[in-house]
């Protein structure tokens, strides 16, 4: 396989292998924190911080770290800049903290953060990792942010706290329960599935 | 070029025809059966129209008409044939969801709730035929709980001649206001015409029955379902009355109150969602009935007709599975 220019690095991150759509990892956190636009703005910047920097210092240490305790260093890794962005969340935005209860803590076990350091950051070098990292957290940032638009437009008439839709809009509770993100998600999938199936077709004629 | 012919005359007076099973088709054609089923159900329009008037008609024709609006529009979408929207598949689930929608809710909401049953029910699996779900009792689940409170407010029927704004149901009044302490258990008379509170199309046990005979007659639908739910949910609610009949309702009136006659007879067999063979049959039955029975007695929620069908269509694959009829001569392998 031919070696991948910068930009392609950065861009398969937010569309061709993207963490949510492609690769369905770290869902948990996208369906469970989703139901607003700023939780999930909090939850992407959440993300996006502790993947850029252990990709950085996994790429940076990949070839001083035996082999075998290689997982268990990537975690310490992870769970430091975990600890930072769940301590910061919660000294500057107590609410906001409170309201995305256990999940910024879980990002420690999320499967998007240590799949890159496994698969990518401790097999690359430090430019070309920070890149694919910048990509990975964008595509869980978009996708995140895009199922908190439409969460708490149908579900509460309103994008992050001013209302848009008018009274004549029953607000839809179901989109802001678990089944509605089920729904939506899904729905996400299969119209990302529909867009790279036409555009390979058109790849295909050409 | 003369050869040609005689080999092919010669091969007809031989012909000996070769085809797969099946050899011996029925007549009914998928539109055949929905019509069908349309038709059973007009005994419930009327009785809707009788005690609920002019709401009942409007949501009814909302509902019917967005259902098969957004089947046109999903058959688009995937590049189908237009022609299966005529088949009344979508007309059917149109009108079943509107018979099981309180008689007050917006009729913009009945709208949406067609509109999911077709496109998240039905559509998305692959159309007629490939839907887990009773798609009808998707677009209802999906407003109970997009809805809440719409969709739990009740008005009296028209016939009641009461002046208020909202009205228990039968089963609400049993679980809510602990009717049979006060002796006002809607009594077994209404619950049968159905002059009582409720969705338009449940209230009258009398009229869907009409229905449903017509129905079991023509072989449409199994009796075997509405049996097997009818039977699991009397014994179930025997034995709590016969217990306690100071707090349990009798059988015969958790048989007539709510959705469990349209539930058994018109959802429950919906024959994609209902399994193939008679093990598996009897056994989606009393299922449907026991977690009726269950939620009635013990959940927090008045009703579970709904719920307790859409589990039990969950296992539908999974007893067409295992619940295969042995072929003739065929022998398992031993374990």
């Amino acid at each position: 396989m031919a070696e991948k220019t910068r930009k392609q690095e950065f861009f398969k991150g937010l569309w061709g292998e993207n963490p949510i759509t492609r690769q369905l990892l770290g869902l948990c956190s996208v369906l469970a924190v989703s139901n607003a636009v700023i939780n999930g703005l909090a939850m992407g910047l959440a993300v996006t911080f502790v993947l850029i920097f252990s990709s950085l210092i996994v790429s940076l240490i990949r070839k001083i770290v035996p082999n075998q305790v290689r997982i268990a260093s990537f975690i310490v890794i992870i769970a430091t800049f975990v600890t930072i962005a769940d301590r910061t969340l919660a000294a500057y935005f107590p609410h906001l903290s409170k309201a995305m209860g256990p999940y910024v803590p879980l990002i420690v076990v999320n499967c998007i953060i240590l799949g890159r350091a496994e698969a990518f950051a401790s097999k690359n070098k430090v430019s070309r990792s920070v890149i694919d990292a910048l990509g990975m957290s964008g595509g869980y940032f978009l996708t995140i942010l895009l199922m908190g638009l439409i969460r708490e437009l149908l579900g509460n008439r309103t994008i992050l706290g001013y209302p848009i839709l008018g009274k004549w809009f029953s607000p839809w509770v179901v989109m802001l329960l678990p089944p509605g993100a089920f729904i939506m998600l899904g729905l996400i999938i299969a119209i990302s599935n529909v867009i790279d199936f036409k555009i390979k077709e058109r790849q295909k004629r050409v | 070029m003369k050869d040609d012919l005689k080999d092919k005359a010669k091969s007809r007076e031989l012909s000996l025809i070769i085809e797969s099973s099946p050899h011996i088709r029925d007549k009914d054609t998928t539109p055949k059966i929905m019509y069908r089923v349309i038709i059973s159900l007009m005994p419930a329009v009327a009785t809707s129209f009788y005690f609920f008037r002019w709401r009942a008609i409007l949501l009814i024709l909302i509902s019917t008409a967005s259902a098969m609006i957004t089947e046109v529009l999903c058959l688009m979408a995937r590049r189908r044939t237009l022609k299966t929207v005529l088949d009344g598949s979508a007309a059917i689930t149109g009108l079943l969801l509107a018979l099981t929608l309180p008689p007050s809710l917006p009729p913009a909401m009945a709208a949406i709730g067609a509109s999911v049953a077709i496109s998240l029910g039905k559509q998305v699996y692959g159309g007629l035929g490939h839907n887990i779900f009773n798609p009808a009792l998707v677009g209802r689940a999906f407003l109970q709980a997009a809805f809440p409170v719409a969709m739990t407010t009740w008005i009296p029927p028209v016939t009641l001649k009461v002046d208020v704004a909202t009205y228990a149901t039968p089963l609400g009044n049993l679980k809510f206001q602990n009717a049979i302490a006060l002796g006002t258990l809607t009594p077994l008379k209404d619950l049968f015409w159905g002059n009582v509170g409720g969705c338009i199309g449940e209230t009258s046990a009398a009229a869907l029955l009409i229905g449903a005979i017509y129905l079991i007659l023509k072989k449409t639908i199994d009796w075997r379902i509405p049996a097997g739910i009818i039977l699991s949910l009397s014994a179930f609610t025997t034995v709590f009355w016969l217990i306690n009949p100071d707090r349990y309702a009798p059988p015969l009136f958790h048989l007539f109150a709510g959705g469990l006659i349209i539930g058994a007879f018109f959802m429950a067999t919906d024959m994609v969602t209902s399994p193939i063979t008679r093990a598996g049959i009897w056994l989606y039955a009393c299922g449907i009935g026991l977690i009726i029975g269950v939620i009635r007695l013990f959940g927090g929620l008045p009703e579970g007709v709904m719920y307790s069908i859409l589990l039990m269509n969950t296992f539908v694959p999974l007893f067409n599975h295992y619940l295969r009829p042995r072929i003739l001569g065929e022998r398992r392998p031993k374990k």
